[in-house]
This record gives C-alpha cells, sequence and structure tokens, in this order.
C-alpha cells in the first residue's frame, strides 16, 4: 500500500450486539498520515473515532487491519504515540509540573533530575503556565489549564505521533480559542505529526492540514479527505477572511449535515476504501490577504 | 462571646461541660460518714470501715497524676506503671496489625486486580469476616501454645479484613484513564502500581487502616482479660479483682486517650493521602 508515515489499512472493528450477532462499527478503513501533517478527523459520535484513536493509541486492538508506524507494525501502547485525552487524565494527586515531568522521566529514563525539570517547565511555559501555577494541583486548576497541562505532557515527550481525542470538547468557547492558538503556536515549533480527533468544524479547518471525514455508523467509513490549503500561519480572526474558507466550511456542514446519513450503512464488501481526495477552491488566485 | 472565634468558643464550652460533668459527679457519690457520728450500734455492726463506691473525680484525678508523674515503674509481676502496661498493649496492637498489613495490602491488591482471584477469595473472606476474633482465642492457644503470640494473632485476624476489602475495593476502582496513562508511558506493571495504582487508591486503603486500627484497640483490652499477664486489658481486670476502682476508671479513660492518639494518627495520614479529582 502507500508509503505514508502512518499508514492504516483496512481497519475493521466489529461488537457482539448482545442478541448474538454483530455491529459492524467500521470497516475496511484505510488512510495515510505523512510525516509533520497535522490531520483532523470530522464524524458524527457513534462512528467509531474515538475506536480509532484508542486503536492508533494501541489501547486497543481492531477485529481486523494493521495499523503501521514508520513501516512498522502498532502493538500495544508507546512513547512513540503521545495521548491527549478528553478529559486531560492528569493525575490528580500530582502538581501540575509532576504530571509534566511523570512523562518526561518515562520518556527519558536516563536524564538526571535537572533536565527533566528543565524540560518540563519549558513545555508548560509555552502553553502559558509558569510560576507559581505549576505547583498547584489538578483540582485547582481550571479546566483550560489543566487541558494546558496535559499537552504540555504530550508535547515535552516529543513523541513521533501526537494523538488529541476532542481536546477541547469540554472547554468552553472562549478557553477553547486561546488553546488553539497555543496548540499551534506549539505545534509550529516542533513539526510533530499530529492526529487529532474533533466534531467542531471551524477548529478543523484552523488547525488541520486535512480532514477526514467519516460517514455515520455502522459500517463506518473515512469517506472524503478533504486538503485545507489555506496558508500558514493561521489566526482565527484571519482564517475567516479566506476566499476559500467559506466554500471549505460550506462542504464540510453538508457533508455532515447530509451526505454522512446518505452514506450510512452501506457495506462496501472487500472493496479497498481509500478516502476520496477533495480540493476546494482555486489554490492557484494571488493571495489577496495579508498574513502575518 | 461574639468576637470569639467558633474554635474558641466551641473550646469553652467542652471545658464547661467538663466542670459541671465532674461537679455532678463528685456532688452525687454519698459521702462516707465519719466515725464520731456513727451511733454505737452502727459502730459495733462494721459501720465504720470504708464501703467499696463509685470513687468521686477527684480521687480519679488524684490517682491519675500518681500514675502519670511514675508511669514506667516496675515493682512486680502484679504492679507494673501504666505507661509499660499501655506500652505492652501497643507492642501487640502494631505487632498483629503490621503483619495483617503485610499481607492483606498486597493480597488486596491481587484481588483489585484480577476479577478471578476476587470471586475465588471471596466466599473465604465472607465466612471469616464476621468471625467475633475472641472467638479464635481458644484454637490459637492451642496451636501456637503461647498466650502472648495468640493475643498477636487475634489482633492480626481483626485487622486484616477492613484493609484487605478496603485495599480491594480502591485498587478495583483506579479510573481507567488514570491506569491509560501509565500504558501510553509505557510503565511496567510494577512501576504501574506504585506510581499510578497506589497513590490513586491511597485514600481507600489508608481509611481501611484507620478502620482496622480501630478495631485492633478495641480488641485487644478483651484479648489481654483473657490472656493476662501484662497489657492494659489485664491491668482494668486485675484492679476489678483488687477491687480498686479508681484505678479501673482512670484506666478506661487511659484506652479512650491511647484509642483517640492511634486515629488521629491515621488520620493525619489519611489527610496526607488525600486527592481531589
Amino acid at each position: 500500500m502507500s508509503k505514508s508515515f502512518l499508514s492504516i489499512e483496512g481497519l475493521t472493528q466489529r461488537y457482539p450486539d448482545g442478541t448474538g450477532g454483530e455491529t459492524t462499527v467500521f470497516e475496511n478503513a484505510s488512510f495515510g498520515v505523512e510525516k509533520g501533517e497535522f490531520v483532523c478527523i470530522l464524524g458524527h459520535s457513534g462512528c467509531g473515532k474515538s475506536t480509532i484513536m484508542n486503536i492508533l493509541a494501541g489501547l486497543a486492538e481492531p477485529t481486523s487491519g494493521v495499523v503501521k508506524m514508520d513501516g512498522i507494525e502498532v502493538s500495544g501502547p508507546s512513547l512513540d504515540r503521545g495521548v491527549v485525552f478528553q478529559n486531560y487524565s492528569l493525575l490528580p494527586w500530582l502538581t501540575a509540573l509532576r504530571n509534566v515531568t511523570f512523562g518526561v522521566a518515562a520518556r527519558n529514563p536516563d536524564w538526571s533530575k535537572e533536565q527533566v525539570l528543565e524540560q518540563s517547565r519549558k513545555y508548560l511555559e509555552m502553553v502559558g503556565l509558569k510560576g507559581d501555577v505549576v505547583n498547584r494541583k489538578p483540582s485547582q486548576l481550571s479546566g483550560g489549564m489543566r487541558q494546558r497541562v496535559s499537552i504540555a505532557r504530550a508535547f515535552a515527550n516529543h513523541p513521533q505521533l501526537l494523538l488529541l481525542d476532542e481536546p477541547f470538547g469540554a472547554l468552553d468557547a472562549l478557553t477553547r480559542g486561546t488553546i488553539q492558538d497555543e496548540l499551534l503556536k506549539i505545534w509550529r515549533g516542533t513539526e510533530q505529526t499530529v492526529f487529532m480527533i474533533t466534531h467542531d468544524i471551524d477548529e478543523a479547518i484552523l488547525l488541520a492540514d486535512r480532514i477526514l471525514l467519516m460517514t455515520n455508523g455502522p459500517y463506518a467509513r473515512v469517506a472524503e479527505s478533504v486538503v485545507i490549503d489555506i496558508p500558514r500561519p493561521r489566526t482565527r480572526t484571519e482564517i475567516v477572511e479566506h476566499p476559500n474558507y467559506y466554500a471549505i466550511r460550506n462542504h464540510l456542514v453538508h457533508f455532515l449535515g447530509v451526505r454522512s446519513k446518505e452514506m450510512a450503512g452501506q457495506q462496501q464488501e472487500g472493496l479497498p476504501s481509500k478516502p476520496e481526495t477533495v480540493r476546494i477552491g482555486v489554490p492557484a488566485r494571488p493571495e489577496p490577504l495579508e498574513t502575518t | 462571646m461574639a468576637q470569639l472565634s467558633l474554635n474558641k468558643r466551641a473550646a469553652l464550652l467542652s471545658i464547661v461541660l467538663l466542670i459541671v460533668g465532674l461537679l455532678i459527679w463528685e456532688a452525687a457519690i454519698p459521702a462516707q460518714k465519719a466515725a464520731a457520728e456513727l451511733t454505737e450500734y452502727e459502730r459495733l455492726t462494721g459501720g465504720g470501715a470504708p464501703k467499696a463506691g463509685i470513687p468521686p473525680p477527684s480521687k480519679v484525678i488524684a490517682k491519675a497524676w500518681e500514675e502519670l508523674s511514675n508511669p514506667f515503674y516496675d515493682a512486680g509481676p502484679n504492679d507494673k506503671g501504666i505507661g509499660i502496661q499501655i506500652g505492652y498493649s501497643l507492642y501487640r496492637v502494631l505487632t498483629g496489625y503490621f503483619l495483617a498489613a503485610l499481607v492483606a495490602i498486597p493480597l488486596g491488591f491481587l484481588i483489585g486486580m484480577s476479577p478471578v482471584a476476587y470471586k475465588a477469595l471471596n466466599p473465604f473472606i465472607q465466612v471469616l469476616r464476621p468471625i467475633s476474633p475472641l472467638a479464635w482465642m481458644p484454637l490459637a492457644l492451642f496451636i501456637i501454645q503461647d498466650s502472648e503470640a495468640s493475643a498477636i494473632f487475634v489482633i492480626f485476624i481483626c485487622s486484616i479484613w477492613p484493609m484487605l476489602l478496603n485495599t480491594a475495593f480502591g485498587v478495583a476502582g483506579v479510573r481507567k484513564d488514570w491506569v491509560n496513562v501509565a500504558r501510553t508511558h509505557e510503565l511496567g506493571a510494577l512501576k504501574t502500581a506504585f506510581t499510578v495504582i497506589l497513590p490513586a487508591a491511597a485514600p481507600t486503603i489508608v481509611t481501611g487502616m484507620r478502620i482496622s486500627i480501630g478495631i485492633a484497640w478495641l480488641v485487644i483490652v478483651a484479648a489481654e482479660m483473657l490472656v493476662g499477664g501484662t497489657g492494659i486489658g489485664y491491668y482494668v481486670w486485675n484492679e476489678w479483682n483488687n477491687l480498686d476502682l479508681t484505678s479501673v476508671i482512670f484506666s478506661i479513660l487511659m484506652i479512650g486517650v491511647v484509642g483517640m492518639l492511634l486515629d488521629t494518627a491515621f488520620g493525619l495520614l489519611q489527610r496526607k493521602v488525600a486527592y481531589v479529582e
């Protein structure tokens, strides 16, 4: 198949449905992610996004199919794949700083205490946490701050692949905006490969190089791969003025609102279901906007 | 009054209640008639001899002062200071208790991690748990053939259950997300147990330990009344045999104070391992 950095080949997940039969959540999902790429996956709840995420993280086993990273098959969790969970998953008995050093020390067992501390502080600072705040327990931090700690923990480990499972799902819109900006900033500096689940269309357009669209389950599949060629660096306020922005947005809304339902439940026995690559707008047109 | 803090007002009220209580107790004890006031008939029938009665608090306080000013004297098997007696009891309680912890916490970990182990061991736990610890005493005395070790065994058997069950419960209830954090950081089984599961389950485990130490302190008094020789339980029973009610009341109070101190120590430990999710 493809020579992508991360390649997902024929992934299928079935669960017993409780009446002796089986429910197929998704079938024969295949796609690739290139190194340094930021890919978002959009789809309705129940289409198996989180299951795909867990399989990529190595926390769950697919019924069939393989995931290969750098040509090596993924089996079980690994420090090469960092995960940011929706509910932050910080250890509540450790301070923010200790939650990050926990990860850094696990990743670099031969580092000295000072090195671990330095690296942890550096990444906490990148997400805007410095000073006394880092010595607080997660319960004393706001939801936004907790997710910042979680992001710092993941980035500080330099995983080859970063998996974000609806990281901003539990945050209010204003906080979400600021952390999206911070995520973009920290990502720009590291050229990290990121795979992110979201169900926020604007968030996906802002962050992603490519958006994978999933049809509804059962028999969900990755139907389209929409290339977002709006130039970077992007900011929330400027991106909406890009001429392609609404064309892309409308395409995504239309897909999620209408086509994901129409395409649902279509069993595609044996077909290699590579997503169809979609480009929207005229990228050749001279850029009319000033981008910083 | 209004400017005093809540704690100060409560402390003041406690002191008032104590003084009022002691005064009522003191007043309620009928005074012994002095020899001069007795009729001749009373004197002839032995009315002048001191009657055994509940001692007034003033006597108990005097006794406490006397005992506590020299708590570690040792004047033979039946006359040892209160400090020595409590020391023996604490030694037995702590030995039995820590042996129990050594068994209960690892076993609780196993039961909490493995549903099979839980199901397999549950019937045994359910049958053994409700047995009064003192019911083990005859069997323990016969098998161990040593009263000292039997007392420790009784403490062991009574403190094991709350620790075992609470550890199992705490370990089984550790949030899956936290275990996933350990897994995505490639922590080994032992490292996961010590850095994630143990701190996550610690509040529940320490609650079990606190319940256990309370039960152990309750049981040691009864156990020492049976095995005799030394210890605060033996001391109470010995003073009852001596009809020295002042010492009985004093030692009852000491049992309460030591029990409170043990509980406070575990309360502090509990606060140390607590976390807010």
